[in-house]
């Protein structure tokens, strides 16, 4: 088992247990689920706009060439500076770069989950420039040094008065039990954060091929504000974020905050098509536009899974999943958590290290029945378990296979081992649970159910005999 | 070779493999022929009058916390606008050049910050209100579409505490579909750097999913129509 395995393991053994926090998770999660049922009803039809949104995803990804060209195009002809990026060092190294060019002093960060599978703020605090995330989540959880814990709800394990006691230590704010001041103490902090930073940094919901646009989608008002006041901005964009046309908005907007926080339209749905123009009285002088691969390209070439880049990060998969629900979203280690994370993060981190996430499943495919997009995420669970052993067989899985094929293509072997296994099972509880156990994983939380005294084969005979 | 010719040559070569079709997987929802149909067919539905969509357009967006005053002319615009500054105490207004805000903000005899030809921001963060035109709005799901051309720039509508609206009726559109043909048809050749669609005053859930208003941007979000 790998180091990640193992973690994994414990981390989830402690936080299945907690009940403080699965209170706080199954609340925040009961309260999505009537909402997003609520809203999701309202279309005229959910289903179809499932299926056309996944027909425009997959022309998105399936001529991804085309559109990628089409919209640094347009970008580069409303002067956007376009960067390719391959790996998560160049992308680090571009913005790193553009910062000291800047001179600047202090950026302005509004969410971005790109930003995190590339370890940015690590990066940048690292070379010396205050980072500040400016979604209040995001500025929360920044505080407490932890990674989100959700791709759309970082900071939903916390409750009030973690969150209380954190300002009270960190900001110096008195303590209060109030969202809403809690709420206002994060603005407060934050207002000056934008008047006075040099750059401010995005992330990107939808890159439109037709226009030349990046699509940010929020509930705060934060990324306008990061768009709006610096004088450089930049967008860490990763390539699979495009959609073909601007009209296709109407569409995925809609979607995205539906499956996303059960919302009919998010609060500030904003397109910016380049820095500020002649024309214009504000926006950064320059923006630029950072296109990030990171191992995208690598799943691109896996037809099979291909259609894991239709996501569009709504977060409605970790919502549904039982696993989630249980583990919580820091055990799994990766940026992206729940279903979509096991699926992906095989390819950008290495299958041999991650393959424990996809066998953590109860395979139920809820997570397919919701996806917006209809990624098929359960069945490519199961292709990440089918390539993991294709590729580095396990030896003992390997014999216990050969050994289970054995006895069951012998119908004496298999008699005869039921047989013994009932003969045998009345001193089992001599050894349950203990290191001698051969069913320790099992029966550690499990009863093994007694096996019939007779089978149901001699059952049969028996009766028909008697008849 | 550059990184863009690396990353395209990746994807070309990637994609020289197909994929299975979209949504192939799904037997109780297989792929209907949904590609090229308008998406308003999916969409909540909008009602077929002028006076359903205004009643929805008023519901969705109040539903949001938004406030909407329906008015009869311009000078009961102006009385609305009233008003509100002297429930509110309002010392600083900020706004833009435009048919109707050219109008209306003088009338409330206030200092008024024009955004247009550049501008403090910290004036403008002191201002008590922001007032814009607007684009459209839209009955679907109660939102303004403002750009940087409609609506005084990026940071107006979205760093003072309070964004007022002045639309007229005629600017109503049932659903997105429609937004986006507007955008296309008003901007097609050149579009502003920015586009944004409000919907509601800024808001957040991020402590225990409690909804909290004024997370970054306004607290509140005014419309007034006539």
């Amino acid at each position: 088992m790998s180091g990640f395995a193992t973690q994994f393991k414990s981390n989830a053994q402690r936080v299945t247990g907690d009940l403080k926090h699965r209170d706080l998770i199954q609340s925040a999660l009961r309260k999505y689920d009537v909402v997003r049922t609520k809203t999701a009803s309202t279309f005229q039809d959910w289903q179809a706009a499932r299926r056309t949104a996944s027909s425009i995803k997959w022309d998105a990804i399936n001529h991804l060439d085309k559109h990628l060209e089409q919209l640094v195009g347009k970008l580069e002809a409303r002067g956007t500076v376009v960067h390719w990026a391959s790996t998560g060092v160049q992308a680090r190294k571009i913005i790193l770069d553009i910062i000291a060019e800047k001179k600047a002093r202090s950026i302005i960060k509004s969410k971005a989950m790109t930003a995190e599978e590339i370890h940015l703020n690590e990066a940048m605090e690292k070379a010396g420039y205050e980072v500040v995330e400016s979604d209040l989540g995001e500025f929360i959880v920044q505080l407490r040094k932890e990674p989100p814990y959700h791709i759309v709800f970082p900071a939903m394990h916390l409750s009030r008065d973690d969150i209380s006691e954190l300002f009270t230590k960190e900001l110096g704010s008195a303590p209060t039990r109030e969202p809403e001041e809690l709420t206002m103490i994060a603005r407060r902090v934050l207002r000056s954060k934008y008047i006075t930073a040099d750059i401010g940094i995005t992330g990107a919901n939808f890159a439109i091929a037709e226009t030349g646009m990046i699509s940010i989608t929020e509930n705060e008002g934060n990324a306008r504000l990061t768009a709006a006041l610096p004088r450089t901005m930049i967008t860490l964009v990763g390539i699979e974020k495009v959609l073909p046309r601007l009209g296709d908005l109407a569409l995925f907007l809609p979607m995205l905050a539906t499956a996303g926080t059960g919302q009919a339209l998010t609060c500030y749905n904003s397109m910016y098509g380049g820095p500020r123009q002649a024309d214009e009285c504000d926006g950064p002088d320059e923006w630029h536009v950072v296109l990030l691969d990171n191992h995208r390209t690598e799943l691109l070439a896996n037809a099979e899974q291909r259609d894991a880049l239709h996501c569009i990060r709504c977060g409605a998969c970790l919502n549904v999943c039982p696993i989630y629900k249980n583990i919580g979203g820091h055990t799994y280690g990766t940026t992206y958590q729940g279903p979509i994370g096991s699926v992906i993060t095989p390819h950008l981190r290495g299958l041999q290290n991650w393959k424990h996430l996809s066998f953590a499943s109860s395979l139920c495919g809820a997570c397919t029945e919701t996806c917006p997009v209809k990624i098929d995420l359960h069945h490519h669970l199961l292709q990440n378990r089918r390539n993991a052993a294709a590729e580095k067989p396990v030896w003992w899985e390997k014999i216990a296979f050969k050994g289970f094929a054995f006895v069951a293509n012998r119908r004496w072997a298999w008699r005869w081992g039921i047989r013994i296994g009932s003969w045998l099972q009345p001193l089992h509880p001599l050894v349950k649970g203990t290191r001698l156990d051969p069913m320790r994983p099992w029966t550690k939380t499990r009863e093994f159910p007694p096996l019939a005294k007779e089978t149901f084969k001699d059952y049969w005979k028996k009766r028909n005999d008697r008849a | 070779m550059t990184e863009r010719e690396n990353i395209l040559g990746r994807v070309r070569e990637a994609l020289r493999n197909p994929a299975p079709a979209p949504g192939a997987h799904d037997a109780l929802h297989p792929t209907g022929a949904t590609a090229g149909q308008p998406v308003s067919r999916w969409l909540p539905k909008v009602g077929q009058s002028y006076e359903e969509r205004l009643a929805l357009f008023k519901s969705n967006a109040e539903g949001l916390k938004a406030v909407f005053h329906l008015v009869k002319n311009q000078p009961e615009m102006v009385a609305c606008l009233e008003t509100i500054r002297d429930a509110e105490g309002w010392k600083r207004v900020a706004s833009h050049q435009g048919q109707l805000t050219d109008a209306v903000v003088t009338e409330l005899n206030l200092p008024v910050m024009l955004t247009d030809a550049g501008y403090d921001v910290n004036l403008l963060e002191q201002s008590d209100v922001g007032i814009t035109e607007c684009d459209a709005l839209i009955a679907q799901t109660g939102s303004v579409l403002v750009t940087s051309r409609s609506a005084g720039g990026r940071a107006l509508s979205v760093l003072p505490p309070h964004h007022v609206v002045l639309a007229r009726k005629e600017q109503l559109l049932a659903d997105l579909p429609e937004a986006f043909e507007l955008l296309t048809k008003r901007y097609g050749t050149s579009y502003p750097s920015f586009i944004s669609f409000i919907t509601g005053p800024s808001r957040t859930g991020d402590i225990e999913r409690i909804l909290v208003l004024g997370a970054h941007g306004p607290k509140k979000l005014t419309i007034i129509c006539f």
